[in-house]
């Protein structure tokens, strides 16, 4: 591993630097997909069942944006320790926010139950 | 390997020895550590979101948070982002006084941050809605307070970044300092747009 990073020094270098362009391009989409989401909810245009997904969707696109942009990260040869940690984490990041929900959404269904419609008195459960 | 980087380790910390180390060993390293502040976020994320409907009859994010206020916070910290970029553009181009000047504005766009934050909270907790009022607010104030410390230790090593160029000039070792914070500060604005998405535009529907 040692040999290929230093092999590759002068163009990871290069690679990684950005430009006043790259970094002028990630703000204005940047800019604009924070107005886009801000827009989505204060404006109430969106039907409210759309309005979740739309956000979510706009904010992965933003991480993606900013990540390319402004942290660099990308196939170029410096970069790929750092895109697969970075990949890994995320795969870490979705068993425990996702299993996190997903377990405790199950309980909340199955245990919990503050609505009168499960207190009749004749189940022996 | 693993002798490779203690060898480079146990020389990277003495100036002389930095041209051995084009800091690339330690911006990986650093990576790192990023990526494990990513878990300590991603654990706070669910945290919330697991509890973000348990207000105990206290106020709900639909009362709390106020849009354009979050907005202008949004606003500030990816403004601030951009300032960063300018400076580490400034430094592979070899400008010092550039360099401090674009630090000095991410610096006061930082501080604007933080100040709305601080100011929010303050509010927040006047009006009874602290992190003591229920389990929704101790995960929000969680959450949130965890970003905004980040960001003051961001801002404190801006300042001692700052105090260095003065001093050392654009060296190796400042150079390699810079694109270790500069990660640091874009992680924050990555870590920023989860919770203005997911805490602030989510409470309010």
């Amino acid at each position: 591993m040692s040999s290929a990073t230093h092999s590759s020094h002068g163009h990871a270098h290069a690679a990684s630097h950005g430009t006043w362009k790259g970094y002028t391009v990630g703000f204005i989409l940047s800019l604009v997909l924070t107005l886009a989401s801000f827009g989505a909810v204060m404006t109430g245009k969106l039907p409210h069942s759309a309005i979740l997904p739309t956000i979510a969707v706009l904010a992965v696109v933003q991480l993606i944006v900013q990540l390319f942009y402004f942290l660099h990260l990308g196939t170029a040869p410096g970069q790929r320790a750092n895109l697969a940690i970075f990949l890994f984490t995320g795969l870490i990041i979705a068993i425990v926010v996702g299993g996190s929900l997903w377990v405790l959404h199950n309980m909340n269904e199955n245990m919990m139950h503050p609505m009168p419609m499960s207190m009749p008195s004749t189940t022996g459960d | 390997m693993s002798t490779t980087i203690t060898h480079i380790g146990a020389h990277g910390g003495h100036h002389d020895h930095a041209h051995h180390d084009d800091g690339s060993k330690t911006t990986l390293g650093f990576w790192i550590y990023l990526m494990s502040d990513c878990l300590i976020f991603s654990v706070l994320f669910a945290t919330f979101s697991v509890l973000s409907a348990n207000t105990a009859g206290g106020p709900s994010g639909r009362e709390l948070f106020e849009l354009p206020f979050v907005l202008g916070e949004t606003m500030l910290l990816l403004i601030s982002s951009f300032t960063f970029g300018g400076a580490m553009l400034s430094m592979h181009a070899g400008r010092k006084s550039a360099v401090q000047i674009w630090l000095a504005l991410t610096f006061l766009f930082g501080a604007g941050f933080i100040g709305m934050e601080v100011y929010e909270f303050a509010k927040l907790i006047h009006e009874g809605a602290g992190p003591s009022r229920s389990a929704f607010l101790s995960a929000y104030f969680g959450l949130v307070g965890t970003h905004g410390l980040h960001v003051t230790a961001g801002l404190v090593w801006l300042l001692t970044m700052l105090h260095q160029i003065h001093k050392f000039g654009l060296d190796n070792v400042v150079q390699r300092r810079l694109s270790c914070l500069s990660l640091f500060w874009h992680f924050l604005d990555l870590v920023w747009i989860c919770v203005f998405t997911f805490v602030y535009l989510r409470g309010v529907l």
